[in-house]
């Protein structure tokens, strides 16, 4: 690094009778106490769960307990992807894009029943889950959420984060789309995940 | 300042003595008083005025499609009726596919405090094209692309008809068209891979952007892809 050792200072003693405090822990221990403690959210508010994320983040729920008290508004400097709302096929491109720009260490939590599944809209303009575009880590279910669910969630997350390991490397492999398709899971897999289900299946007016 | 500012006052155009607007009560469904406008227009337009109804109290008159440009042209410039707001452009197809196609615009008068609905029929088997009134009222821009985005129709006139709603390399047709199934006509893969195929950033116009002054300045690669054109991506 440049910097010449400093004698004094790299040896470390222990003497049990001073007054200096001591504590030994894991390194992925501190580095995931650190991580889930400060995730900073990329919000992507597009419907109404946006409006439920605005109040978590506001005084009475107060997402700076969680240590997000900053929206970072450019995906460089996030942590958390909150995809928060539906997801139309003309914004796949963007959510995309977005996901991409972050750095890693990256989360994502798809909120409310749009953005994990395409909730009541079925159809043609709508993304069935941003699952079929990123991966996802929680999904906060609900229509939309209260801020409640979506605190749930993030403790979810942040339990999450804390169970990493730095041996495992591949948690920080980023996701390698399909050069021709862009899609990074197979199409079989996207057409079995976007499979209409309950009621929707009797809505299609199709053969006119 | 160089022209004197005359804010436009509702009803002005009625004179001072004219009675303030009250909500109609116990508006019938069908008949009632026409809107003034209407007789007027069979009197100017005489043949190319083919119905009107007044249903809830508005009134709807039903145009030939050739001469819809011109009839609202007299009806915003006639002093006499100063139609000087298009409220909405859209369609109306109906299930039942020997109806024809509906056109729709919703004028409005502020000077007479007056509301007209003009209608122009498409029949089947006829080419899905009106006049565009861009060049009357430029409020109708966007609402015209809309309408041709979701049903198809063709504005003839219109400066810049794209789609607006759907990006524009859609392939699957016209969502709003009763032909059109509820969820698309491709898979739910392909409708992802179409969509994730194309480039947000290639979709701006010169004109939306106002930057062809500053062409120049513009960053090397933006140069070179506008200046190629915008059909990026499939």
């Amino acid at each position: 690094m440049g910097l010449s050792p400093r004698p004094e200072t790299s040896r470390v003693t222990v003497d049990p009778q001073s007054q200096e405090s001591w504590v030994t822990t894991r390194l992925d221990f501190l580095v995931n106490w650190g991580r889930a403690n400060s995730l900073w959210p990329m919000p992507f508010g597009t419907a109404c769960c946006a409006i439920e994320f605005m109040a978590s983040a506001a005084s009475k729920f107060d997402l700076a307990r969680f240590g997000m008290e900053r929206m970072s508004f450019s995906p460089r400097q996030a942590d958390v992807l909150i995809c928060a709302g539906r997801v139309p096929f003309k914004l796949a491109p963007v959510i995309r894009r977005i996901w991409q720009q972050m750095p890693q260490p990256k989360w994502c939590i798809s909120m409310g029943a749009c953005a994990s599944s395409g909730g009541m809209f079925d159809n043609y303009a709508v993304v069935q889950g941003i699952d079929t575009i990123i991966p996802v880590d929680v999904y906060v279910p609900g229509c939309p959420p209260r801020p409640e669910g979506l605190m749930y969630g993030i403790m979810m997350l942040q339990e999450k984060v804390k169970k990493e390991r730095m041996a495992d490397t591949s948690l920080r492999n980023e996701m390698e789309p399909d050069p021709n398709s862009q899609l990074y899971i197979s199409p079989r897999l996207i057409d079995e995940l976007s499979e209409p289900f309950g009621n929707s299946i009797n809505q299609t007016r199709s053969g006119l | 300042m160089s022209a004197t500012f005359i804010p436009i006052v509702a009803g002005h155009a009625e004179g001072v003595d004219a009675a303030a607007p009250v909500t109609p009560k116990n508006v019938p469904h069908h008949g009632g008083p026409a809107n003034p406008s209407a007789q007027a227009l069979m009197e100017k337009f005489g043949s190319a005025v083919h119905r009107v109804d007044v249903v809830w109290g508005e009134t709807t008159v039903i145009v030939e499609r050739a001469r819809v440009n011109e009839i609202v042209r007299w009806l915003h410039d006639e002093p006499s009726q100063q139609y000087d707001f298009c409220a909405d452009v859209t369609a109306v197809e109906f299930r039942d596919l020997e109806l024809p196609i509906e056109v729709v615009w919703h004028l409005r008068s502020l000077p007479y405090r007056r509301f007209l609905r003009l209608k122009a029929l498409i029949p089947k088997g006829q080419p899905l094209a009106v006049p565009s009134v861009w060049d009357i009222h430029k409020s109708v821009d966007w609402m015209e692309r809309e309408c041709y985005d979701m049903f198809g129709i063709t504005f003839t006139g219109h400066p810049d008809l794209r789609r607006i709603l759907m990006w524009e390399q859609y392939k699957e047709g016209f969502p709003l068209r009763k032909d059109f199934p509820l969820r698309g006509r491709f898979s739910r893969s392909e409708q992802l891979r179409q969509a994730l195929s194309q480039n947000p950033e290639a979709k701006y116009s010169m004109q939306e952007l106002s930057i062809a002054d500053a062409f120049e300045d513009l960053p090397r690669d933006m140069r070179q892809r506008l200046s190629a054109g915008e059909k990026v991506g499939e």
